[in-house]
């Protein structure tokens, strides 16, 4: 199969979902010439034009206002939050307005949105533009929250995403970009709530999203030499999320490890742990295990950066721990 | 006290000394891209080439006392207002002797002790804290200011109008400064901006505004004393759009495709702040060449020795951190 990175991954199911359905457009700073920040949409404003690649001033509460309101007057538009650390200027409308709307008006009205954007560690950009923030997303009810680790996956989810009749919080990885993966020609989507078990294994689940999928395969990789078989479970969802998979891999290797990017304390990591021992303590060789961000403002300083982080020798450090009880 | 009684006020002496802030500035910004270049530097870095006149007139404009709030472009408003060279060096190379240990970078230097309240990664982040900065002075009632810059793009976010609106029904004494470089990323203010002049919005304020050549510390020093006297008067907030260019893309890796070559000719080629200063100074027979050749040389050694400093400083003690961010 063909293999295309994950930002090309992203603009192809951008620009299917565009090609197939008039309805959907594009708002977000700097996604016209300068084709976004990370360059998903080159190519877009001059295949599709200025109306329908919105190009908009740095107004972060206007666009996602914007395109609420376009999404409840019959379109369905990809709104763009150049870094998840600037979804914070449009939390209301984001956790106010769009995630409360339907449930508001008794289900009546649908709000067919998309808000792509991007988080984590790992260029240097300290406090404000590093961070992962989709604990922030996955707490308020009404907001769907997807975050892709594969090129395939991005593809694939992100034309669920748009025909979504709810808002859903569409979170990529600043790392991930360049990273190349199998993604076919056909078209084909991915539908929420469905994980995909990225590695098969016996002896431990590791239970992963986003960045920390690379780094617990190559943990996992590595753990395979020293003849433990890990089992790498990614939700692609955060909400909806598959329980019953996690669940069912615990029930198979008795030992679960949750790896997360994001600090640890009120971490979607802590919630999928509660919510795991709750329903399958019986079944558990060994504690649930958490390998988190620490609980800090990620730091400017390379080493300080990453340390802020799992590590791969973190992840097989916790995998070692596990096993041995 | 009008414009003309402030510059003429305005010594020689102080006018050198606004040449000798417009070609440090500007050597800083030109070595710390070299830097990023060879990969001593991470992240992001937003020099200020081509705006070098605003900080300085601004900074001279103010006392010891007052305030001021940077932007995500903030070496030059950190360098006019007296910050040290060295250890901003050292931060952009994430020392542990930088302003922030190494833990901010570029965009987060401060430095209380000098009334630099930080830089700020996020666009328009410093705008709604000038507010309460002004309203401490307010409350202090010495007479102190704060100088807010931000630029073009900010002003479009809707921190700017809860803001101003807010210091101006106080009346706090905040100065507004917005560099517009005609840019935001790759979005030319006049496509992002409705009206023709942002400096036009203070009516909506009912606060003075003034809209002046970003590129003349002269003017920048006038217009910001002019609003620096209403406010210590306490008659409140000003704005101010200072028109300018930034000479180079937004940052190091950026190409800056989105503008054209005649428009870059024409502001690098007739705008630029640093040689049009020295020239008016040579014609105004206020200093010889040679004595620009030796603040030239000045400033590269004083760079030079930033860099042997930051180079030098050791890296911050992971295992201090690793015990104070401690997991359990
Ligand atoms: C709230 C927010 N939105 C977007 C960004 C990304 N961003 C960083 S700088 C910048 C442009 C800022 O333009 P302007 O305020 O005119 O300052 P300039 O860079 O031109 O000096 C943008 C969009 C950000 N850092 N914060």
């Amino acid at each position: 199969m063909r293999e295309i990175e994950y930002r090309e991954a992203i603009r192809e199911a951008v620009t299917e979902e565009m090609d197939r359905d008039r309805e959907v457009f594009l708002i977000g700073e700097d996604i016209g010439v300068y084709q976004g920040a990370f360059k998903v949409y080159k190519g877009l404003l001059d295949k599709y034009g200025p109306g329908r690649v919105i190009n908009t001033p740095i107004s972060e509460t206007a666009i996602i206002g914007a395109a609420i309101g376009a999404a409840l007057t019959g379109y369905r538009p990809i709104a763009e939050i150049m870094f998840i650390d600037f979804a914070a200027l449009a939390m209301d409308q984001i956790a106010n307005q769009a995630a409360k709307i339907h449930f508001m008006s008794g289900g009546s009205i649908d709000v067919p949105l998309v808000i792509r954007t991007q988080g984590g560690v790992g260029k240097g950009l300290s406090a404000q533009h590093s961070q992962s923030l989709e604990s922030w997303f996955y707490h308020i009810p009404g907001l769907k929250v997807a975050m892709p680790s594969t090129a395939y996956d991005a593809k694939g989810l992100l034309k669920t995403a748009v025909r979504d009749n709810g808002p859903v919080i569409f979170i990529e990885h600043k790392m991930i970009y360049p990273v190349k993966g199998p993604v076919p020609e056909k078209e084909y989507t991915i539908p929420f709530g469905k994980a995909d078990i990225k590695r098969r294994g016996r002896d431990i689940t590791i239970l992963a999203y986003a960045n920390m999928v690379l780094k617990s395969l190559e943990a996992a990789e590595e753990m395979e030499r020293e003849g433990v078989d890990c089992e790498i479970i990614d939700p692609r969802t955060l909400v909806p999320l598959d329980i019953d998979a996690i669940i069912d891999s615990v029930k198979k290797t008795g030992r679960l490890l949750i790896v997360s990017e994001a600090c640890r304390r009120g971490s979607v990591a802590s919630d999928i742990s509660a919510r795991v021992t709750e329903k399958a303590f019986e079944y558990l060789k060994a504690p649930v295990k958490i390998v988190a961000g620490l609980n800090t403002p990620i730091a400017y300083n390379l080493a300080l950066e990453q340390a802020s982080i799992p590590q791969k020798a973190d992840i097989l450090e916790a995998v070692k721990s596990i096993i041995k009880k | 006290m009008t414009g003309k009684d402030f510059m003429s006020a305005l010594s020689e002496k102080a006018k050198i000394n606004m040449l000798k802030g417009l070609i440090e500035i500007r050597k800083f910004e030109e070595k710390s891209i070299e830097l990023y270049k060879t990969g001593k530097i991470r992240g992001y870095l937003h020099p200020c080439i081509g705006q070098e006149a605003i900080p300085v007139g601004a900074c001279r404009a103010i006392g010891r006392k007052d305030y001021i709030i940077s932007n995500h472009r903030g070496h030059g408003h950190c360098i006019a207002r007296g910050a040290d060279i060295r250890k901003i060096m050292a931060e952009l190379f994430g020392k542990s002797d930088g302003y922030c240990g190494g833990r901010g970078g570029s965009m987060h230097i401060a430095d209380m002790d000098l009334g630099i309240l930080g830089e700020n990664g996020i666009v328009g982040g410093g705008i709604p804290i000038s507010v309460g900065a002004g309203l401490s002075c307010k409350m202090d009632d010495k007479g102190n200011v704060v100088l807010c810059f931000f630029g073009d793009g900010a002003a479009n976010n809707g921190v700017f109008h809860e803001s101003l609106n807010m210091s101006a029904i106080l009346k706090l004494p905040v100065i507004y400064i917005c560099e517009n470089n005609m840019y935001a990323i790759s979005m030319c203010s006049t496509d992002s901006v409705a009206c023709e002049d942002i400096g036009k919005r203070s009516c909506a304020y009912d606060i003075p505004g003034h809209i002046i050549d970003g590129s003349d510390p002269l003017k920048v020093y006038e217009s910001v004393g002019i609003a620096v006297k209403h406010a210590r008067e306490g008659k409140g907030p000003s704005l101010i759009e200072a028109k300018t260019y930034r000479f180079y893309g937004h940052h190091p890796n950026d190409p800056g495709q989105y503008r054209g070559k005649e428009e870059v000719g024409y502001y690098t080629s007739q705008k630029d702040p640093v040689t049009n200063f020295k020239r008016r100074l040579l014609e105004e027979k206020i200093i010889t060449a040679e004595e620009i050749d030796k603040i030239e040389k000045r400033a590269d050694e004083k760079i030079k020795d930033a860099v042997i400093f930051a180079s030098e400083s050791r890296e911050p003690d992971l295992k201090k951190f690793l015990r104070e961010n401690k997991q359990d």
